[in-house]
């Protein structure tokens, strides 16, 4: 189990190595740099930009520098080092230290210090989201099976339909309507509301988790019919049980696996914040981060974001890959 | 002393998008106590249904119970509602299923999934449910039970889950034991061990037992008495040995013919019925085996042939006085002129079509 644990983990490593070569491949195949404005920048500024930043290095490999390097009579490592003197490699080598380079576009802040700061709101907003839509997805799953083509199953799909069909933004505009004229709650809050766990989060994490909501609805439904038609249930309603304890004990456990399946990512996308709920309800989250670094090639930015989310989404796999172990021991032999 | 079960004309419909599947049409039969009777037939004659109608477990929709009795020591199931239904299932009659792979939940352990009915219907406190099953499992022969308590079924065999299958069947020390082709999924070896072991359970705990197979070599060795269904009705039934030495219903005749004989010369052609079994919705009012009998006459065509008595304790549905020699000459001089048999056989699909051809 520890071994397995081990193993994992130093899996994430490659992974990330990976994400982090299509990402910086791909931002620098988009046109344009961090540097570009409305009105030009003066090319002399640019140039002392790019020298300050390491933007005038190569992107992938420096063999100019090893040659230098070897000119000089350095021994072999040092022409290594002087070899991936690119911009790529100083990245990799920086971000395994945890320094994931200044912003190009906030001056003077770090990257990991902004996502930091920005992150836990975000978290937080992510975490009523999945608590949300596990509390209320799995149960009206279980309802659409078990009343299969009644009345419940089909406003639980009703509701699971709603949850992925509608926009976030106008679900979120309607939600803030709807609150502020029938409850009076403030549509706007105050940014101290967002310090520690306020009930400033639940309208902006139930909007956020309605998606996810009714995917795992449609999940647990399909996954309880499915149980439901196997011959170890007839066998439990032979023993006499309850429906009660034939539901809790013999088929929940079998049918959650695939939903737990999809959880691992899900928890991923959602504790990174979207940019749409974040903005349209005022959240300091991380959301916005990912979609403006982009828009304004903020190349640290970019690959810190993403490298973030991919480490979340490592580790979320990761538990889920565990978590299969508790629930189904045909699994648990195997590792 | 009246019977331990009696099953009065039971239906049990399936109501599919297809039309009304009459999958039991009218059966009756009855079972004593320490009695052992045997149901025999092909796939979809109706037999694992009339066993899930005994236990009420049709799966509903789209099946349904439409009419007649179940009585269980003088007690008609179909009267009680499902809390006391449920204290009868797995305590008064239990079940063993066909496929021991699938029977069992494959993330509780045994010992999780033995203990059940023993702290429901017993009330057993844990550790009295787990030492009975510890017992339970080492009389239908698994070694070490102890250490097996905690495992999970996929680290039994086949045949050894159908033990643990078996072992949970009687833990309640029930009054009918219900075995729906209990060594189907099962090598032949294997198949043998388990009809052993629940005929010497059925022995030691007096338990009354029906057996459902295709096979009718398990009846042979098990069963006091046999009755074949078809097409979702009886068409014969009679104590064991008059069964196999006196069959009356071509169908059961056929079935006995098919059978390969140990001692027959190599190369020896198998004797099949011909044809398939009728598909069970809008049967038309005709003897249901009439396109696969070689012994049919225009009057089949005309009714359902009802069960009647042919010897002491021996019904079949046959309007004819059929044995299995004249069963033989019929079919064999159906086979050297190839006239009348036929041409009746084709007014009945004529007739019939697509109705009762039509495969399932």
């Amino acid at each position: 189990m520890i071994s397995f644990l081990i193993r994992r983990l130093l899996w994430v490593i490659p992974v990330l190595f990976t994400v982090a070569i299509v990402t910086f491949f791909l931002m620098h195949r988009a046109p344009g740099g961090p540097w570009d404005r409305e009105k030009p920048i003066a090319r002399q500024t640019q140039a002392q930009l790019n020298a300050r930043f390491g933007l005038n290095k190569p992107l992938w490999f420096n063999p100019d520098a090893a040659e230098a390097a070897a000119a000089r009579g350095e021994n072999i490592f040092q022409q290594g080092r002087a070899f991936l003197d690119s911009q790529f490699f100083n990245y990799i080598i920086g971000a395994a230290q945890g320094n994931l380079g200044p912003s190009y576009r906030q001056v003077g802040r770090e990257v990991e210090e902004i996502i930091m700061e920005k992150f836990p709101a975000s978290a937080k907003l992510g975490l009523v989201a999945v608590i949300f839509s596990v509390v209320v997805g799995i149960p009206l799953g279980i309802l659409g099976a078990l009343k299969q083509n009644t009345v419940f199953d089909y406003l639980s799909l009703f509701v699971a339909t709603i949850g992925v069909s509608i926009p976030s933004f106008v679900i979120a505009i309607l939600a803030i309507l709807f609150m502020s004229r029938m409850f009076g709650v403030p549509p706007i809050r105050r940014p101290n509301e967002w310090e520690g766990l306020g009930t400033a989060y639940i309208l902006p994490g139930i909007v956020l988790g309605l998606g996810t909501m009714a995917f795992i609805t449609r999940l647990t439904r399909a996954s309880m019919l499915e149980v439901k038609r196997q011959d170890y249930i007839r066998t439990a309603q032979a023993k006499g049980l309850s429906t009660r304890a034939v539901i809790m004990r013999h088929m929940l456990r079998n049918s959650l696996i695939p939903v737990v399946t999809i959880l691992g990512p899900a928890v991923a996308a959602l504790v990174t914040g979207s940019f749409i709920i974040e903005s349209i309800f005022g959240v300091p989250g991380v959301g916005e981060e990912f979609v403006i670094s982009i828009t304004r090639r903020d190349y640290s930015m970019i690959m810190g974001t993403t490298l973030f989310y991919a480490l979340l989404v490592a580790l979320g796999n990761l538990t889920v890959d565990l978590s299969y172990g508790f629930l189904d021991p045909r699994i648990r032999t195997r590792h | 002393m009246a019977p331990l079960l009696e099953v009065k004309d039971l239906k049990t419909y399936f109501y599919t998008q297809d039309g009304v599947v009459r999958a039991v049409d009218g059966v009756s039969f009855s079972v004593n106590r320490g009695e052992t009777l045997g149901i025999v037939g092909e796939s979809g004659s109706g037999k694992s249904v009339t066993s899930l109608s005994i236990m009420r477990l049709i799966p509903s929709p789209p099946g349904r119970i439409v009419g007649g009795e179940i009585l269980f020591d003088g007690e008609n199931l179909l009267d009680l509602d499902e809390d006391e239904m449920r204290k009868i299932r797995g305590r008064r009659i239990s079940m063993i299923f066909q496929d021991p792979m699938t029977s069992l939940n494959p993330v509780l352990t045994i010992g999780r999934q033995m203990t059940e009915p023993l702290q429901l219907h017993l009330n057993m406190s844990a550790s009295q449910a787990r030492k009975r099953a510890i017992e339970l499992l080492s009389m239908v022969g698994i070694p070490s039970p102890e250490r097996r308590l905690d495992d999970y079924p996929h680290q039994f065999s086949g045949g050894m889950r159908q033990r643990v299958m078996i072992a949970m069947a009687i833990s309640c020390n029930p009054e009918l034991l219900i075995a729906d082709e209990p060594t189907t999924a099962l090598d032949v070896t294997i198949q043998a061990q388990i009809l052993e072991l629940i005929n010497r359970l059925k022995n030691e705990l007096d338990t009354a037992v029906i057996i459902i197979t295709h096979d009718l070599g398990v009846v042979a060795g098990m069963a006091d008495k046999v009755q074949v269904m078809y097409a979702g009705r009886v068409v014969e039934e009679a104590p064991t040995d008059e069964l196999y030495h006196n069959p009356r219903m071509p169908y059961t005749i056929g079935l006995l013919d098919s059978i390969p004989r140990l001692d027959e010369h190599r190369g020896a052609r198998l004797t099949p019925i011909r044809g398939l079994p009728p598909d069970l919705i809008d049967l038309p009012p005709i003897c249901p085996f009439s396109p696969r009998c070689d012994f049919v006459q225009e009057s089949c065509l005309n009714v359902v042939p009802p069960l009647r008595r042919v010897g002491p304790n021996h019904r079949a549905a046959c309007l004819f006085e059929v044995t299995r020699e004249q069963h033989q000459q019929a079919a064999a001089k159906a086979a050297a002129e190839g006239v009348e048999t036929i041409d009746i056989a084709k007014k009945v699909t004529a007739a019939q079509e697509p109705a009762i051809l039509r495969s399932r």
